[in-house]
């Protein structure tokens, strides 16, 4: 077996060590954290250790915080809840947030993939005042960095009762994610996103915002969400959120790497382009452009070579479609389907991107080669 | 498979529909060590063919490549292949209708997405040949050439819907079926514990669930469905039809013109579909003998060969005649006994023997005996 590559990390990270330990260790307790025994309590303990983790990352109370099965369905609620409503949300959103509702109106974003402010602007001074805006922090293929503080002054500065969501999935463990400065009203986060395990996300809401229960039956979550805690993927969410406040600073050392992966595919591919190269970006993330090579085929090739990336969001199960986030920022069809996405992060390392380079090298000078034999 | 390499170095690209014969295909050639690599097309949009609400992205039959893959242990790819499945093989169904034609979308799908678009993926990821579930025969005579000839089961045959595979695209294929009745591939895939062994061949067109087709053809060409008159060959109007995608040449029933065209009640048969007129030509049977085919675009293997026999759709029987080949790319072929029911649009394939030498798509027929152009 070859040395295997992953590069796949905005579409789920490897659960880190420490997590995988904690949380196989309360799997094999016995537990229901609703119960009065002590058994019951242990359990209680390791989830709501965990709200107070999940809380410090995000900088709210740990009474803000509800336990999900997932940053999808903390989108859904909370878009469901305003049902009915005026809603805008980014055009380049997660499914989760563009699929939520069938009537969401899209705020468009400029060909660097940032929100265009001055649509949005006038989005805000036209037509019936709208009840919600959602703006994710991180853009999962480009990796954007989105100025949600800006956009929540002004849709707020505009219409004073207006509420304001952000997916920080993808910002979690990437950069500091500060609440109560961002001045949002709801945030969206995953576990398995920072180094936690599948199946488990949190949604927070600031004092006084309105969650509608959106799971019925016990009185779990404070009766929004009910059902049995998935305790030891909360503890091991717990855990996930206080090393990505804890690792953040070791993230920067992807930078150099992402700069050199983009330095070097572009003197082997000078017409190779970067989307988003001149915006705000994590250092994790870079959505590689190669016209006329299609992803498809360069994600197989990797692939069979053990190098797993991505060509966009990994949605549509399993099979090659042009990306809406990159046709959202005006990229053509032939662009958006011959975009590779490599996204990094803790157990990274620059090896991974030295083979990548060496085998990407490989694929695009046999595809050359096949072009001048066909012209 | 004819490499002078071990089975691990050689790498494989089977093309799998979900079906059991390209799964025991895939299968098997990874049991023998081969370096297997599943393809699957996704060729339209299933929730919007089957018009169930909220079916994403995959049919059940690329979940049963999948999972196929997935148990057996090979890589597996989906590839998007909507557009230019819609483009070389759907649009084309849907205008051959209108021309008043009877296509078979399963040969243009071979001759473009499958043994064109796929095959070059195939290279791209450097396999040394690209398998499928075909029952057909590849055969290798002495001075090395490759030919393509019917299976060995013979009800399995599917020689008649590869006919447009070229001398170099067949080089590079591989049909490790052809030699099998299906009751063998049934036999594999039980004892491989395929999921899907025991699934039903499939009878439709792919993207026409249910063989309604006329329904796919009106939503994608809705003006499709023009009414008009039933003809009688001498010039009596008979009735009204519902549009010419109704009808195929050689149908009797669903007619609605009721009684026979004479004393004996002898039944009705379209005979013309005429597109620019928007009529169907009704007669007795005799009028649809055909002895004469003209063909176009066609695909030869082998040239100069006379005295073969055709097909003429692929439920038929091959009839002998005698071919002539043109320079251009088209082809006459003269039977030596006429055939009723012959459906432009439909392919004609020609074999010597039990091997395919080529073929072409039917534009038109003629009774030399009548001299009567249809």
């Amino acid at each position: 077996m070859k040395n295997t590559v992953y590069l796949d990390y905005n579409a789920t990270t490897p659960i880190k060590p420490a997590v995988v330990e904690l949380a196989c260790e309360i799997m094999s307790a016995v537990g229901n954290a609703s119960s009065v025994h002590s058994h019951g309590r242990h359990a209680r303990k390791h989830v709501e250790g965990a709200r107070q983790q999940v809380a410090n990352l995000a900088g709210v109370t740990p009474g803000q915080v509800i336990f999900t099965g997932g940053a999808t369905e903390s989108n859904n609620a909370v878009l469901k809840h305003f049902t009915g409503k005026r809603i805008l949300v980014s055009a380049i959103e997660h499914p989760s947030i563009r699929n939520a509702l069938p009537d969401v109106e899209f705020i468009p974003v400029t060909p660097d993939g940032l929100l265009d402010m001055d649509a949005f602007e006038k989005m805000l001074d036209e037509g019936t005042p709208p009840a919600l805006i959602s703006v994710m922090m991180v853009n999962n293929e480009t990796g954007v960095i989105q100025p949600v503080a800006e956009i929540t002054r002004m849709a707020k500065a505009k219409h004073k009762d207006i509420f304001v969501h952000t997916d920080a999935v993808q910002a979690a463990g990437r950069i500091k994610i500060d609440f109560p400065a961002l001045n949002v009203d709801y945030m969206s986060l995953s576990a398995h996103k920072m180094g936690g395990p599948q199946g488990v996300g949190a949604l927070i809401a600031a004092p006084g915002a309105p969650v509608t229960k959106f799971i019925h039956g016990g009185g779990q979550e404070k009766r929004q969400r009910a059902g049995t805690e998935n305790v030891a993927g909360i503890a091991g969410f717990g855990l996930a959120a206080e090393l990505a406040v804890s690792d953040m600073e070791n993230y920067q050392r992807l930078l150099p790497w992402r700069e050199k992966l983009e330095a070097e595919i572009k003197r082997i591919a000078p017409e190779m382009k970067v989307f988003s190269q001149n915006a705000p970006r994590v250092a994790s993330t870079t959505a590689l452009c190669l016209a006329g090579l299609p992803a498809q085929t360069q994600l197989m090739s990797l692939d069979l070579e053990n190098i797993a990336v991505s060509s966009g969001s990994a949605c549509s199960s399993g099979t090659f479609k042009p990306s809406p986030i990159l046709l959202a920022m005006g990229a053509g069809d032939e662009d958006a389907t011959s975009t590779l996405r490599i996204s990094m992060g803790w157990a990274t390392e620059e090896t991974d991107i030295d083979r990548f380079i060496e085998v990407w090298t490989k694929i695009y000078e046999r595809a050359c080669e096949k072009t001048k034999q066909s012209a | 498979m004819g490499f002078a390499k071990a089975p691990k170095d050689t790498r494989v690209v089977v093309a799998m529909s979900g079906g059991v014969d390209s799964s025991v295909t895939a299968a098997l050639l990874h049991e023998q060590g081969y370096d297997v690599i599943g393809v699957t097309l996704q060729l339209y949009d299933y929730g919007d063919a089957i018009a169930k609400k909220g079916a994403c992205c995959a049919g059940q039959d690329i979940y049963d490549a999948r999972r196929v893959a997935e148990e057996r242990d090979f890589p597996h790819y989906v590839l998007d292949y909507e557009s230019n499945f819609r483009e070389a093989v759907i649009d084309d169904f849907a205008e051959s209708y209108l021309k008043g034609q009877t296509p078979i979308p399963c040969v243009r799908c071979n001759q473009t997405v499958k043994f064109r678009d796929l095959l070059d993926v195939a290279h791209d990821l450097e396999a040394d040949c690209m398998a499928t579930g075909h029952y057909v025969q590849r055969l290798i005579n002495e001075e090395g050439q490759v030919s393509l000839c019917r299976a060995v089961d013979d009800t399995k045959d599917q020689s008649y819907f590869l006919f447009a595979t070229t001398q170099e695209q067949l080089e590079f294929l591989r049909f490790p079926l052809g030699g099998w009745d299906k009751d063998i591939t049934r036999q594999h895939a039980q004892r491989l514990g395929l999921m899907n062994a025991d699934k039903p061949d499939s009878q439709d067109i792919c993207f026409v669930p249910g063989g309604d087709y006329a329904k796919v053809v009106k939503k994608l060409r809705p003006e499709a469905e023009r009414p008009g008159d039933i003809v009688h060959m001498d010039g009596r109007i008979l009735g009204q039809h519902k549009g010419i995608i109704h009808y195929t040449i050689g149908q009797r029933r669903g007619l609605g013109i009721g009684g026979g065209h004479d004393e004996n009640n002898d039944p009705f048969y379209v005979v013309t579909l005429e597109p620019d007129t928007n009529r169907v030509i009704v007669g007795p049977k005799e009028a649809l003998a055909r002895d004469v085919i003209y063909m176009k675009d066609c695909n030869w293997l082998t040239r100069g060969c006379t005295d073969i026999s055709v097909k003429l759709r692929s439920v038929s029987k091959p009839e002998k005649a005698t071919l002539y080949q043109k320079e251009d790319g088209s082809a006459e072929i003269h039977l030596h006994e006429p055939q009723y029911g012959i459906a432009p649009g439909q392919a004609a394939v020609c074999y010597e023997g039990t091997c395919v030498i080529g073929g072409g798509w039917i534009t038109e027929t003629k009774n030399k005996h009548y001299a009567q152009a249809a």
